[in-house]
């Protein structure tokens, strides 16, 4: 009981602490890092070098009035931020931060395919966010969303194929433990998939450039134009939430996850003495940098272009990568 | 190993507690002033005379029913890839052949322009 239950419950409530707080500062750094590429300064008055802004922000969004639109539909429109937010948190379950059973929530043996169907239940929440609003800016909103979450996630799992192919498993602890035996980060042997899934990740949280469902010069707030107060705040909180999590898989599948740099080099094993969590921390704090990089450098993608390279560009190379990958490992 | 999954059972419960609890908490300090203006749908300062579920583009359709197709179809290809260390040759033929097949309906949407959007 102890071990089956309550250790997990500890380290779950540690967990989604965790995930809470750092979205707080990861508000704050993209403020940050997108001021300073403009040349500004960003947030500066609350606390030093406006650090404080990071806990100013939920307090604000807590204390704000929650409306709910008179001719919304009143469950729905409710149902929705938490149907949007469960599955951003859940997907932290299968997530190893470290190489120790302490610094995983659980191992399961189809982890992989655990995350990629966790991760597309929350375009319902989207959809019905849009719906539930009965307003014309959400409903379009939320159709150009589930539309193109569903479009890269075809392109995703594809190009995720391959990775299984090299790695063998679909567990996310047994994939970083093949990149230690073979000495090769997946990112190296699966360069064209890294960047499909790169891509493909931005799509999925709709970050710049491909931020359609916010497009806040066409159609004002997005799929949330009509929330207001904490439930917005979900939507907030899962958006981000998305964000930490595509950077945990992208170094997980990608770059060796919570490995050393050149892990089957011996020469360099005093590295070791740096706990694991340390490397996969600082590996997924540059992801999300390049994340945030990315929005502040190129601009927004129009809806035609963004489906275009989805089903017309990612789907095909998506599939060459699977075709190369499996007779490349036959002939080898 | 089903007990592996207890704790992501306990994960989906606690996720459930917190985004519930996280509204009711606020709900208690939110502050609240009835206005009726505020509870119209924001339409540009333009008072709304219809619903707004009306009609819109079958695209939307088409690409929903496009995905279930080939999410589907890419869902048989993991368990093929992960025992692909055992099958090899044989395992290759018969996903190329099912690629092959993907990939004919794939050219065929193409085509006939299910993949255009204007």
């Amino acid at each position: 009981m102890l071990d089956t239950v309550f250790w997990p419950l500890v380290k779950i409530v540690v967990l989604l602490n965790a995930v809470m707080i750092s979205v707080t500062f990861m508000t704050l750094l993209e403020r940050k890092v997108i001021a300073w590429a403009q040349s500004r300064l960003g947030p500066m008055r609350v606390g030093p070098y406006g650090v404080l802004q990071a806990f100013a922000d939920p307090i604000k969004l807590m204390t704000k009035e929650d409306i709910t639109p008179a001719n919304a539909d009143k469950m729905m429109f409710t149902l929705a931020p938490i149907l949007s937010l469960v599955p951003a948190f859940v997907v932290f379950a299968v997530i190893p931060f470290g190489d120790d059973p302490l610094y995983y929530v659980a191992d399961i043996n189809v982890g992989l395919l655990f995350l990629i169907s966790v991760t597309s239940i929350g375009v319902y929440g989207i959809i019905l966010a849009g719906w539930a609003s009965n307003s014309k800016y959400p409903l379009l909103a939320g159709l150009r969303a589930s539309a193109q979450l569903i479009s890269y996630e075809i392109a995703v799992t594809m190009t995720l194929v391959s990775v299984i192919l090299t790695a063998g498993t679909l567990s996310m602890v047994e994939i970083v433990e093949a990149q230690r035996e073979t000495g090769w980060w997946i990112g190296f042997i699966q360069p064209v998939a890294f960047v499909l899934v790169l891509i493909g990740g931005l799509a999925e949280t709709n970050r710049a450039p491909f931020d359609m469902p916010e497009a806040e010069q066409e159609l004002t707030g997005g799929f949330h134009t009509e929330y207001s107060g904490m439930r917005f705040g979900l939507f907030f909180l899962a958006e981000y939430a998305n964000m930490i999590v595509i950077s945990a898989v992208v170094v997980v599948l990608f770059w060796g996850g919570w490995l050393r740099p050149f892990p089957s080099v011996g020469a360099l094993a005093l590295l070791d003495y740096i706990p694991s969590w340390i490397w996969m921390f600082s590996k997924m704090f540059l992801v999300l940098y390049l994340f945030i990089w990315i929005r502040a450098t190129l601009p927004r993608y129009r809806y035609d272009q963004l489906m275009r390279i989805g089903w017309k560009v990612l789907i095909p190379i998506a599939i060459a990568n699977v075709v190369i990958t499996a007779v490349v490992k036959v002939l080898l | 190993m089903p007990e592996a999954y207890i704790p992501v059972l306990l994960f989906v419960l606690v996720a459930i507690a917190v985004a519930v609890g996280i509204l009711m908490f606020t709900s208690l300090i939110k502050s609240s002033k009835y206005n009726k203006v505020k509870l119209q749908p924001y339409e540009c300062g333009i008072e709304p005379d219809t619903d707004a579920r009306g009609r819109y583009s079958v695209r939307y359709y088409l690409i929903g029913m496009l995905f279930v197709i080939f999410d589907v179809e890419t869902v048989f290809m993991f368990p093929w890839a992960v025992i692909m260390d055992e099958l090899l040759l044989f395992g290759l033929i018969e996903m190329l052949v099912f690629l092959f097949i993907l990939v004919l309906g794939y050219v065929y949407a193409w085509r006939k322009g299910a993949l255009e959007w204007v």
